[in-house]
């Protein structure tokens, strides 16, 4: 989980005391704004919502500004500046703030659990290497450190039985929270027959292959070679695997075998100990 | 309570699942319409942060958001600790709608919206006992 965060909100003020805003000029601020990651409201009634968090107020005021609890409320005039003006007029105002949205932004790429499917049998938390996945004191799933998650690979989604993971930016359904269809869960069963091709899962794989990499490597001291050929077998698994559509920059990523190894070996202790942990929950909940 | 409920925007800043025009078209419209209405950069990147506004959100079942998938949206709520309320908010998916479509959805009155005729349809059929199944657009 990334920390929880709280920043001022942007409000285009068109009502009493404003003159409304041009139509194409408000899309074309309101856009900029939102790229630059604030909310916005756009208030045309009289008076300005009360709240405890901070507002940049922005409108055609002339001089006159609406009442509002100075003490939240921060009036802008921006009659007669371009939208480029006002982003930097409200960066100013940012600036020297702890606002949210001055710090790093990520695209947010990362799994989201359909509760109302998954059946919490921690298959995506056995086959993730990178610790997105964790599980609650109750021993549920939960997705935990999203922004470990490897932009734009859905893979973990492909090995969920239960059609349960979504990547809301994915391109295609059911992966992007379409409803799923008698064929997608048709599918799932194919998937079962990829993982069973791959010899139970791809990081079996990928090690299985490295093995053998390693053992002629090992011999041939020779490490152009060994990269060589590591790539020529991470773009054979990506062939076999070409469901899975895991991008090449993260397969050329991965760790080394080694640490595959050990990952996916602690990955599938914690997937147990949660089991384990939720079977203990539930028996405890029906003895009550 | 007016007669439509709360807008949410949601801008889906950091990819291109929702065409660029329909985003636009979407604020254009709703602009002209003269309506408050509210909007967020990005829901996904709310949810990974946990962000307050989720919460406020989530609290007020008065509100139909436009964003992408029903499915997802819900997931993304759930997993900030939030989970949209019952009955659920209708979601507008800016992702199989054109602009006018969309706009369309957001502005159309409560009682003329999808889940309330199923809602009624339901009533009708169950006497009055029907339960809500999740929202589709
Ligand atoms: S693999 Fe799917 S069904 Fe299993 S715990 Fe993960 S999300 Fe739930
Ligand atoms: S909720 Fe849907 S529309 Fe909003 S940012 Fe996420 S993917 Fe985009």
């Amino acid at each position: 989980m990334i920390a929880t965060k709280t920043g001022p909100r942007v409000v285009l003020y068109e009502g009493a005391d404003a003159s409304p805003l041009e139509n194409s000029f408000r899309v074309e601020l309101m856009a900029k704004l939102l790229e630059r990651g604030l909310p916005i409201s756009l208030a045309r009634g009289n008076a300005l919502n009360s709240t405890e968090n901070k507002q940049i107020v922005l409108g055609n005021f002339g001089g006159r500004f609406p009442e509002a609890d100075s003490s939240t409320a921060e009036f802008r005039d921006i009659a007669g500046l371009d939208a480029v003006a006002v982003v930097s007029l409200v960066e100013d105002v940012l600036a020297g703030t702890n606002d949210p949205s001055n710090t790093k932004r990520w695209k947010p790429w990362f799994p989201v659990i359909d509760f109302g499917r998954c059946t919490n049998c921690m298959q995506c938390l056995s086959f993730c290497l990178f610790d997105v996945y964790g599980a609650t004191s109750d021993g549920k799933i939960q997705v935990q450190n999203e922004s470990n998650c490897k932009t734009d690979c859905p893979a973990c989604s492909r090995v969920c039985p239960e059609v349960a993971i979504m990547f809301p930016k994915y391109k295609a359904g059911p992966i992007n929270g379409d409803e799923i269809s008698t064929d997608d869960v048709r599918r799932e069963g194919m998937k079962v027959d990829i993982s069973a091709l791959l010899g139970g899962d791809i990081y079996a794989m990928l090690r299985d292959r490295s093995a053998k990499a390693q053992s002629r490597f090992s011999k041939e001291r020779d490490d152009e070679r060994a990269l060589k050929e590591r790539q020529r077998c991470l773009n054979k698994l990506k062939a076999a695997a070409g469901d899975i559509e895991i991008p090449t920059e993260v397969l050329a990523s991965l760790p080394s075998m080694d640490q595959i190894q050990s990952k996916a070996e602690q990955a599938r202790q914690r997937a147990a100990q949660a089991l384990a942990q939720q079977a203990k929950s539930t028996n405890a909940d029906s003895g009550q | 309570m007016t007669d439509q409920p709360r807008i949410l925007y949601c801008h889906c800043a950091f990819a291109q699942v929702i065409p660029k025009d329909v985003k636009q078209g979407v604020l254009e419209r709703l602009g002209e319409a003269g309506v408050d209405f509210d909007c967020v950069p990005d829901l996904c990147e709310m949810s990974a942060n946990r962000d307050p506004i989720l919460q406020q959100i989530a609290e007020n079942p008065d509100v139909r958001i436009a964003a992408c998938f029903p499915r997802a949206v819900r997931g993304l709520f759930v997993a900030a600790g939030h989970p949209l309320p019952q009955p659920e908010p209708e979601v507008v998916n800016m992702r199989m709608l054109n602009a006018e479509e969309a706009t369309a959805a957001l502005l159309r009155p409560r009682d003329e919206s999808p889940l309330a005729q199923q809602e009624e349809a339901q009533t009708v059929e169950t006497t009055g006992t029907g339960a809500r199944e999740g929202n589709r657009t």
